[in-house]
């Protein structure tokens, strides 16, 4: 039996998932939560938001994230391979900046535009 | 060889460097930190006292007097924040009556000007927001308020100008008289007191020699006279500490509001600032060395003693505490004198070291002449000094100055309104700052409100981009006190 | 001479003007102090915005570009660089900029979306020395996520709201090490998003009822005393644990800027810190409007794009229609456990079919009653499972139920047996 807060909504509520019942969840408050407590413990995913260096435009760092969840115990993986990138300005949003990070099938893209300047 | 090397960059070394550069000698001052104003100049009560606390007959008395008349006309050349307020000493009790007479009488015999016993009503009338309990106070309207680490500034930067050395991050760790004996400094153990032939200074970036030197070392001074001259006093230095509120309580008070003397001193007083804030404090813990820390119990108290003079004082609209060490002594007096040949102490600076400084720096010329040292006036010795101050100019001088130089246009600091052009000025001043701190000394950013939360990260890059430095290498104050560790995305994580 | 004048590019400015383009102003101009429009949204690269607004989650970044984008396909005037020295009762607007020189132009309508700032240690007194490596969130935020400096290496982070949480992970992903997070409430500020995500995730401990009572070092921060609270908040002696850090980092408050707001005059309210607002956003000078954190702090960007673009609206209706009328007018009081409301003044007359009514709970309650009274009479009353300090609460009042209040209406909780 695993204890953990909610985080679907501001209630908090406090969620016990069974893991020898199929991952089973009492505690919640609705059906949202029930699926969060299974999913955090079955496959718990975040989103990384970063930053990576960027010459000649208008800031030294273009902030960056992952388009899709990737799972957490990849978070620090996926921060490493944002150590060696160096983006050129213009950068736009959206723009791919590395594809399939740490083979999670997930890309990191571009979070903003970045002109050219200084 | 110089003629007069000053050991300390404060306001008392300041003046000292100011008043002799007035005349045709080869001058250096000596500072430990990476900035001037780095001890007890930076943080006081910033209070030009009218001078009627000194016991009569002693030094402090007549200097402190002549120093808030010098101090005057010197804020105004060199362009110092100053304001002549004048001050009330409150008697809180018909105890504390007797105590507030006995001051008025003092400054009658010490020559200040214009003092007057006011009954607690016409107190009240001139400053509303004073306690009821008030039964009488002295009114000294000679009393003034200045930005003292401006003041020491204007005076190191106009002695700089006119030909004076600034060697800072530079700190004294010996002396020995040229052709004496023990001539080993630091370490020796009986220093000789035959200076004749002038001292050399040891320090951790080299030697210098001079023909006089003069001891302006703050809290340190007992140390630097110790390797001069035997041991014949200490300094047990004593802390005060203050909160700083914001400019929405600037106009509680009109005047300083001080409260009858008690042992420990001048007591908690309640005070505007030439910013426009209002200065709570100090009061004074003996502490060892230079411990600038503020304490719970220490702040707690310090606001319950100015809630008695000015019961609706709002602490909760501080900005920032601070606390600053002064350098008592043993003696109820300054320690002004040669104290060997050529070594001449300006110690034990206490309060009012700040109203007396300069007129210490005239007094150290005396010292200097007596001692041999030949004065011979410049002629063209320049008493002037002028900043833009961006904020106070009216509408049409704004538009008028970033039409002609629009890095007066960019504002930095939101909370004082200080411009991109006032930081560049300070950098290509006299002293140029080193630090963000160093900046905020110079034009005010970062002293508001938001207390450098905004600007701090603009000044950084001006600082590194002016400096030529990395923003890691700019310090907050000191060297040491670095602001930022390392580069993100720099392949230092430690995995 | 502008139909509006927008003081301030961030997500309240850009959503006021857009609003009042809309609704038909063709003279707008925006001013921002900064070199890009966006404001705080610059540097909070973490996501978790416009899930309302957008209903997809974006970066801070991402959502100001959704609405300068907008912005850019209007005819909005925008002079970036460029600083509000002073705002008169007239709607007369002193400027400066580098590139634009020092101007004053006038408005026949004024929106106030200056944004807020942060609290300082020295607005909390925290003791002990004063070395460098204290610095507030967002100032860390703005040197790791703009700037590319890491401000240290062994973190303590003091208060729990958001920005606090979200610089614990945001440091920890860039390499520092959070020792702790210390709240002296006895719940946190921050969402429990962000309490399982920023901290849980990386094991930070997070201290409830717990204060910074010393900080050491000369030059830099080298250790941090943290004690426990009492129930007044107030140390307890021997309960003191000492941290090896190099940075405290300090999440304690947002103040509204309103600098301006007050030097022009305007009502103020001393619960928001921002000015006394009507229905439309509307200050106490006909044709002034506030919007957004320099009216009130809000949590959710999305929320501040609501509001703002409330206030552009009745710029733009002002401007098109005239002043409106104070017939009728309701003050609205804080009731008890309520510790501010927004607006703080209702004309019936100028609300349409509903009227929103933020407001702040004073404690952490559950199963509550919202009640609204007006005198002896119930205006209405609404229910709640959850309610918090850190979460703005929001009741809609239907015209028709103002329409019986007389003069003032009382907001109030009162929690109730589950």
């Amino acid at each position: 039996m695993k204890e953990l807060i909610c985080i679907v909504c501001p209630k908090g509520c406090h969620l016990k998932v069974d893991e020898e019942k199929d991952y089973a969840v009492t505690g919640n408050g609705c059906l949202r939560g029930a699926e969060y407590g299974k999913a955090e413990l079955t496959n718990p995913t975040r989103v990384v938001t970063s930053t990576v260096r960027c010459e000649g435009g208008t800031h030294p760092r273009c902030p960056v994230k992952t388009d899709r969840p990737v799972p957490k115990g990849k978070m620090m993986e996926v921060m490493a391979a944002l150590e060696g990138i160096a983006l050129t300005a213009p950068v736009h949003v959206g723009d791919t900046i590395i594809e399939n990070v740490c083979g999670t099938g997930v890309n990191v893209v571009a979070a903003r535009n970045m002109d050219k300047g200084g | 060889m110089y003629d007069v090397l000053i050991i300390g960059g404060g306001i008392t070394g300041a003046a000292a460097a100011f008043q002799l550069s007035k005349y045709k000698l080869n001058i250096a001052v000596l500072e430990r930190e990476n900035d001037v104003a780095m001890g007890a100049t930076k943080a006081n009560s910033a209070i030009l006292h009218a001078g009627y606390d000194p016991k009569p007959g002693t030094l402090m008395a007549r200097l402190n007097v002549r120093g808030v008349e010098l101090a005057k006309g010197l804020c105004q050349r060199l362009d110092v924040p100053y304001r002549s307020c004048g001050s009330f000493v409150l008697a809180l009790s018909e105890e504390d009556r007797a105590k507030v007479e006995e001051l008025y009488r003092r400054g009658v015999e010490n020559g200040v000007p214009g003092l007057q016993l006011l009954t607690g009503e016409e107190a009240r009338s001139l400053e509303p927001n004073l306690a009821s309990e008030t039964v009488c106070a002295l009114h000294a309207p000679t009393a003034a308020i200045c930005s003292p680490w401006e003041f020491c500034l204007a005076l190191m930067e106009t002695a700089v100008r006119n030909g004076a050395e600034l060697h800072l991050n530079t700190a004294v760790t010996g002396l020995s008289p040229i052709g004496g004996a023990g001539a080993e400094g630091a370490g020796g153990a009986s220093p000789s007191p035959t200076g004749q032939g002038g001292w050399t200074v040891h320090t951790d970036r080299g030697e210098l020699q001079a023909r006089f030197v003069v001891n302006a070392a703050g809290v340190e001074a007992d140390a630097i006279h110790d390797m001069a001259a035997p041991h014949d006093f200490t300094i047990t230095p004593s802390r005060g500490e203050y909160y700083l509120l914001d400019k929405s309580e600037g106009a509680r008070v009109g005047r300083v509001i001080f409260q009858a003397p008690s042992k420990l001193g001048k007591g908690v007083l309640v005070a505007p600032t030439v910013h426009g804030n209002l200065i709570v404090g100090p009061n004074a813990t003996p502490v060892k060395g230079n411990d600038t820390s503020t304490t719970g119990e220490g702040l707690r108290s310090v606001g319950d003693a100015a809630r008695r003079s000015v019961p609706s004082v709002n602490l909760r609209e501080s900005i920032r505490n601070f606390s600053g060490v002064r350098a008592n002594t043993d003696r109820g007096d300054f320690i002004l004198r040669e104290a060997a040949p050529g070594f001449i102490d300006l110690a034990g600076i206490c309060s009012p070291g700040l109203s007396a400084a300069p007129a210490i720096g005239e007094y150290a010329v005396e010292l200097l002449g007596k001692a041999g040292l030949t004065l011979e006036e410049k002629t063209d010795f320049i008493c002037e000094r002028k900043r833009i101050r961006f904020k106070e100019l009216s509408p049409v001088e704004k538009a008028a100055l970033v039409e002609k130089e629009p890095s007066y246009g960019r504002v930095i600091c939101r909370c004082e309104t200080v411009t991109q052009g006032e930081i560049l000025a300070a950098l290509h001043g006299p002293i140029p700052p080193c630090s963000v701190d160093g900046v905020k000394r110079r034009v005010n950013a970062g002293m508001g409100r938001c207390q450098g939360g905004f600007c701090a990260p603009r000044v950084v890059e001006l600082l590194s981009r002016e400096l030529g430095l990395s923003p890691g290498e700019i310090p907050q104050d000191q060297s040491g006190s670095w602001l930022l560790k390392v580069e993100t995305k720099g392949g230092h994580r430690d995995v | 001479m502008y139909d509006l004048i927008v003081i301030g590019g961030g997500p309240a400015g850009l959503a006021a003007a857009q609003s009042a383009w809309e609704k038909g102003l063709k003279k707008i101009l925006i001013v921002e102090r900064d070199k890009e429009l966006g404001g705080i949204l610059n540097q909070c690269i973490h996501n978790g915005f416009g899930l309302h607004h957008f209903k997809e989650e974006l970066t801070g970044p991402e959502y100001a570009g959704r609405f300068v984008k907008l912005l850019s396909e209007t005819g909005v005037e925008v002079r970036l660089d460029t600083m509000v020295l002073e705002l008169t009762p007239d709607k007369r607007v002193h400027m400066v900029g580098k590139a634009t020189g020092y101007r004053v132009e006038e408005a026949k309508a004024i929106v106030l979306a200056m944004g807020c700032r942060e609290r300082t240690r020295g607005a909390i007194s925290i003791p002990g020395t004063r070395p460098a490596g204290i610095f507030t969130a967002g100032a860390a935020q703005r040197y790791v996520n703009m700037e590319g400096w890491l401000p240290g290496k062994r973190v303590v982070i003091l208060g729990s709201g958001d920005i606090g949480l979200i610089m614990a992970r945001r440091m920890t992903l860039e390499g520092a090490k959070v020792l702790a997070c210390v709240e002296v409430m006895p719940y946190s500020g921050g969402l429990n998003r962000n309490i399982v995500q920023c901290l849980q995730d990386f094991d930070i401990p997070l201290y409830l009822s717990h204060t910074v009572t010393d900080i050491r070092g000369r030059d830099r921060v080298e250790q941090v005393v943290v004690s426990k609270v009492d129930k007044n908040r107030a140390p307890i002696p021997g309960t003191e644990m000492v941290f090896d850090c190099d940075t405290l980092l300090l999440s304690v408050g947002l103040i509204p800027e309103n600098e301006l707001t007050r030097q022009a005059g305007i009502g103020m309210d001393r619960r928001t810190n921002g000015a006394v607002v009507y229905e439309n956003m509307e200050t106490s000078i006909p044709g002034v409007f506030a919007c957004g954190n320099v009216c009130h702090v809000h949590d959710l960007v999305d929320f501040v794009t609501a509001e703002s673009q409330r206030a552009g609206e009745a710029a733009a209706r002002y401007v098109l229609e005239g002043e409106a009328g104070q017939e009728g007018c309701l003050e609205v009081k804080n009731g008890d456990g309520v510790t501010y409301t927004v607006p703080q003044r209702i004309r019936p007359e100028q609300v349409e079919s509903f009227c929103d009514l933020f407001f702040r709970v004073n404690r952490v309650c559950r199963n509550s009653e919202i009640l609204v009274i007006s005198g002896e009479t119930l205006i209405a009353r609404f229910q709640r499972e959850h309610l918090a300090p850190g979460e703005m609460e929001r009741v809609t009042l239907p015209r028709v139920l103002l329409d019986k209040a007389q003069g003032e209406i009382t907001v109030s909780v009162r929690e109730v047996e589950a």
